[in-house]
């Protein structure tokens, strides 16, 4: 029989996955308005960030009332103080879908430059890593938020590819400027969502382990 | 369980045991107790907390069936003050103890803190005069009974008389200070008067405190033991106990799953 209290850190788990797939929902409805140009979903992810700060700022208040009224302790007050964070970076992640969109707006207004092969991939990258790494949170999962860091590195990877290949497209044409260093923000937003997805994913190490990891070297780890 | 810190020891509990008659209530205890830091113990009802303090001032001994095992070894002398040999009247004046429930003399607020101090013989009023105002001074209590310490200890508040009883242990200039559940009885104010005290106190003593109050074991000590059926399951720094404990037993505890 579980109590009031796990019942109440259930419902914070649920609420952070649930916020979890409406970040997930938005990258992917971001990139997709960029990748079929279609600028009615791109207002639409705009318009839905609202609903991604509302859960934020719920969230936040249930961890603090936690913390006042149920002076949480050891694993509980590390499953708290997790959520705390691993919220902020969903709501970052969430804010730079957001930036995505605004960039896809203004790409569909211009012709093409090219077609979009590396961002869907990383994007693919990214959103992966979030669900695992939420995944993980929730079932405590020290093995799988471990492997999800190593992922981090392709997307780094893409994104020095497609900043490259851009700058090609530069020099040869000055034309191509302003819609190529769009382009590279978007490439760099989803490099950031990795990032962001990387904080959450050594939270749970420590949510799990007690141990810090952030700022180690990997094989510290 | 065995374990080692790096800081200076002011006492050490090596392979202690403890009968109550034929129950067996302290197993194997082997435990560090930093010097001018404050350790507490924590654990269910019954595990054998208020026991191993009682050994600390050879409580104990005022029962014939008891009987002790092990020793516990006080630094810098070495000395085992379990042994027989040892007289346990002395080790009460170098190791105080304040109960759960105030406990006061029937007798003025100045006699309860002097008592000590007569009882060692000490004959000079000057020296009794001096020694009580330190003491209550040194439990935060002067200034609110200065202009009547021949008033009756019972004319004061609970959480006065608790201090009370912690200037008539600091009286004798102890070396140890035992706290069992000092604040059980005092309402948040009065005990969180207690709890800034034995901050300030460690700066000269030594304090092992026993509480059912995890947060009171969090916010005033440095280390932190969970005892369970009589043994020491765990003991580490108190931040490393209530962030991340290392036994699942102290977690269950602590986060009160336990049972
Ligand atoms: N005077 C006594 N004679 C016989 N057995 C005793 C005596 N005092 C305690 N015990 C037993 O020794 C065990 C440890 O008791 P102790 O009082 O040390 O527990 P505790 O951890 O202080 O519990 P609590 O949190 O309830 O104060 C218990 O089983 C108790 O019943
Ligand atoms: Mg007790």
């Amino acid at each position: 029989m579980s109590t009031v209290f796990e019942k109440e850190l259930d419902a914070l788990k649920e609420k952070v996955l649930k916020l979890g797939s409406l970040v997930e929902k938005a990258i992917s409805d971001a990139v997709k308005s960029l990748v079929e140009r279609n600028s009615t979903l791109a207002a639409e992810t705009i318009d839905r960030d609202r609903i991604l700060n509302t859960l934020d700022v719920e969230i936040d208040e249930d961890c603090i009332r936690l913390i006042a009224l149920r002076q949480p302790r050891a694993g509980d007050l590390r499953l708290i103080t997790t959520a705390m964070k691993i919220t902020t970076d969903l709501e970052r992640a969430g804010d730079l879908s957001v930036d995505i969109a605004e960039r896809a707006l203004e790409l569909n207004e211009e012709p093409q430059l090219k077609p979009y092969i590396d961002i869907p991939r990383m994007a693919e990258i990214a959103q992966g890593m979030l669900r695992d790494s939420l995944d993980a949170f929730v079932k405590r999962d020290a093995a799988l938020a471990k492997e999800v860091l190593t992922r981090d590195d392709m997307v780094d990877q893409l994104n020095y590819q497609v900043f490259n290949e851009l700058l090609f497209f530069m020099i040869q044409d000055p034309r191509t400027v302003s819609r190529a260093v769009k382009i590279t923000y978007v490439s760099k937003y989803l490099e950031r969502i990795a990032d962001h997805a990387t904080n959450i994913a050594e939270m749970v190490v420590y949510l799990v382990e007690g141990k810090i990891i952030r700022h180690m070297l990997p094989d510290k780890i | 369980m065995t374990v080692t810190i790096s800081e200076d020891l002011k006492a050490e509990s090596k392979n202690l045991n403890f009968y109550y008659g034929a129950l067996h209530s302290l197993k194997n205890v082997n435990l560090p107790i930093a010097r001018r830091r404050v350790t507490a113990l924590i654990g269910p009802s019954g595990c054998g907390k208020t026991t191993f303090l009682r050994c600390f001032n050879r409580m104990h001994d005022l029962y014939p069936h008891n009987r002790y095992e092990g020793e516990i070894i006080i630094y810098p002398e070495k000395l085992n003050i379990i042994s027989p040999s040892v007289d346990p009247i002395e080790i009460r004046m170098q190791i105080s103890m304040v109960f759960q429930k105030p406990n006061p003399f029937p007798k003025s607020i100045y006699e309860n803190v002097a008592y000590g101090l007569r009882v060692r013989g000490v004959k000079k009023k000057g020296l009794i005069d001096e020694a009580v105002e330190k003491s209550l001074r040194g439990s935060a209590l002067w200034d609110e009974v200065k202009d009547r310490l021949n008033n009756s200890a019972f004319d004061l508040s609970g959480g006065q008389q608790q201090r009370l009883c912690i200037a008539r242990a600091l009286a004798t200039d102890p070396r140890i200070l035992l706290f069992d559940e000092p604040t059980s009885a005092l309402d948040p104010t009065a005990t969180s008067k207690i709890e800034e005290l034995i901050i300030e106190l460690k700066n000269e003593v030594t304090i092992i405190i026993v509480t059912h109050n995890m947060q009171q074991a969090a916010r005033v000590s440095d280390y932190t033991a969970f005892m369970y059926l009589g043994e020491i399951i765990e003991f580490d720094k108190t931040d490393k106990i209530f962030t991340a404990p290392s036994n699942k037993l102290t977690e269950e505890y602590i986060t009160g799953r336990f049972g």
